[in-house]
């Protein structure tokens, strides 16, 4: 509401007008409110009680038990407490170097972690540029191949990338392989989208200017299009980095490489500090990663990009 | 015509020497960055044992698979694996209800409009350090205390999402109008009849629009927990791989694919009945 309205006449001839209301005229107004109300109400009462009839079958569903959770919640404040423990007994940050005895290890894994997101990322991001003219609807060359390329990336961002491990695991066997070429298909498909969003938000008069020397679709795309999308692409790209490094954190539970493995095989195997210890490496690895596309970002798209 | 565009190329590079003599740092800083990408990514390919035979052979894998996976046929377990997609959908929906209703009065702590840094900043980077555990850690976590099952799922979904419902819903309530909390101060109302009254009218929409998004990608997060154990369909999917029924696998593929297309359907729907066409847009 505009607040200059709020002080000159408006405020005054309203309460005039209020006051001189005839009794019957406000009774009838009053009426016609408070049952605009109560059938707002009403709505939101039965959208509610629909709400909670759902969660209710849900809760079945899921087999939810509170006694179950109140008898072990324990267990969940308590694993924490245990995953901060030593062997010794002692606190973890009491012997830096008994907690983080794997170090070399894990920083080698994450190392590898990293890698494939960053592999990951650089195929899917190629594979995307090549796909998203044909989907955006302003550029694809045919209604056919826009719709089929949609089709392709939608099933790819629509699968979770970890099911797509899963079978690669199959197929190319166990390893970072596997692990690559699912976050690659899983970003092709999420980038896929990104870009050619950018593509139907970009200006047509350039590619209308460069069409009428006669220069081919792909001469349209290379000269008009691309100078104006470039930088919204890399800046996607890094965003899906970020995003692929915490994926590719838990590749490992299925054997597709990655830092995952040696977690899972720590939360299984029951080796308390060893999981606290992991999960550090990984939340700071994560954190530092944040930070450094954030700042590169800022730096190649100056700061309004940042976010 | 006689060339006019040498003379103009001369005068124009007396006159701006900066734009024709660039430093040698700038006109190599596109392509040096292109190739240390490059060097990262051959690197990359390397160090991480991609070798030609190796993917073709994958490849060759990967088309007989495919090939196996037609047509997608559940065999005698249909039932079965309605049953498991239920279940997938109760724990997405129970999760972030559940995320959602713990997320509320601790978001209000990390506003900054509501309390100051001191309490703020804790409360922030505690829920940033729960975003940064992915969901199916926390999964293996609660499997750990209320055993295997979808209740660990529906606990694991509630405790990442809490992470990020959090941070969503405090940015949207420091994105509130303040006059209207301030009309409520100034008519005499205590700070609880502020957030009442003032706040949640305003940010109540966004919270739910939040919500319904998130229940959508929850879906898709809820199929995958079943794979370290935590109920739903992806403990069926991961089963069947595990044991190359093709067949099987695409059929619950597919039936993901349909749950997650009807679900986005239908919260598009319900989103747009709650903040109109246009907020989503």
């Amino acid at each position: 509401m505009d607040p200059a309205l709020f002080l000159d006449g408006p405020v005054f001839s309203m309460t005039v007008a209020v006051s001189i209301l005839p009794e019957q005229q406000l009774a009838a107004l009053n009426a016609a409110y408070s049952k605009a109300l109560a059938r707002k109400r009403l709505r939101l009462l039965a959208g509610f009680a629909v709400f909670v009839a759902a969660l209710i079958v849900a809760s079945i569903g899921a087999e939810v038990n509170l006694r179950t959770f109140f008898t072990y919640f324990g267990n969940f404040i308590s694993y924490f407490d245990r995953i901060l423990t030593l062997d010794s007994g002692q606190r973890v940050w009491t012997n830096f170097g008994e907690w983080f005895w794997g170090l070399r290890k894990w920083l080698k894994l994450l190392g590898e972690t990293l890698l494939i997101s960053y592999v990951g990322t650089l195929i899917g991001a190629v594979l995307a540029f090549l796909l998203n003219f044909f989907s955006a609807e302003n550029t694809s060359p045919a209604p056919w191949l826009r719709f089929t390329v949609r089709r392709l990336l939608e099933f790819a961002r629509t699968v979770p990338g970890i099911v797509f491990a899963l079978i690669f695991v199959m197929a190319f066997g166990l390893g970072p392989v596997a692990g690559v070429l699912a976050i690659a298909i899983h970003s092709t498909g999420a980038l896929g989208k990104q870009f050619s969003e950018i593509v139907e938000n970009a200006d047509m008069k350039p590619v209308e200017g460069i069409r009428s020397t006669g220069a081919s679709w792909i001469s349209c795309m290379r000269f008009a299009i691309l100078p104006q999308v470039s930088a919204g692409y890399a800046s996607y790209a890094l965003l899906r980095f970020e995003i692929n490094v915490r994926e590719a954190s838990v590749m490992g539970f299925v054997g597709a490489g990655g830092i995952g493995q040696e977690l899972i095989v720590a939360i299984r195997k029951f080796y308390y500090s060893d999981v606290s210890a992991i999960l550090v490496t990984i939340i700071v690895t994560v954190f530092l990663i944040d930070i450094t596309t954030g700042w590169v970002r800022a730096h190649l798209f100056g700061k309004e990009a940042r976010n | 015509m006689s060339k006019p565009q040498d003379v103009d190329t001369a005068e124009l590079r007396a006159r701006y020497p900066d734009v024709f003599n660039r430093p040698a740092s700038a006109r190599l800083a596109t392509p040096s960055m292109l190739v240390a990408a490059l060097a990262i990514f051959v690197f990359g390919l390397v160090d991480l044992d991609f070798s030609p035979s190796r993917f073709i052979t994958g490849l060759s894998q990967l088309g007989w698979i495919s090939m196996m996976m037609m047509p997608p046929d559940p065999g005698s377990s249909l039932p079965l694996y309605l049953q498991a997609l239920g279940e997938t959908l109760s724990i997405a929906l129970l999760g972030t209800t559940l995320a959602a209703l713990l997320a509320l009065p601790v978001s209000l702590l990390a506003a900054r409009n509501i309390v100051p840094h001191i309490v703020r900043f804790p409360v922030r980077r505690f829920l940033d350090s729960i975003r940064g555990v992915d969901t199916l850690i926390w999964a293996l976590v609660w499997i750990n205390v209320v055993g295997l099952g979808p209740f660990a799922g529906v606990l694991a979904i509630a405790v990442s999402d809490f992470g990020a419902f959090g941070k969503l819903f405090s940015e949207a309530i420091e994105g509130a109008d303040q006059r209207q909390v301030e009309g409520i101060r100034a008519s005499g109302g205590s700070a609880l009849h502020e957030i009442r009254f003032g706040l949640l009218p305003q940010v109540l929409p966004v919270i739910a629009g939040q919500v319904l998004y998130f229940i959508e990608s929850n879906t898709r997060s809820a199929t995958i927990i079943g794979i370290v154990g935590a109920g739903g369909i992806g403990l069926q999917l991961a089963e069947q791989i595990r044991v190359l029924e093709w067949q099987k696998v695409s059929f619950l593929i597919l039936m993901i694919l349909v749950a997650v297309a009807a679900i986005d359907f239908i919260s598009g729907k319900l989103r747009f009945a709650i903040i109109g066409r246009r907020a989503v847009a």
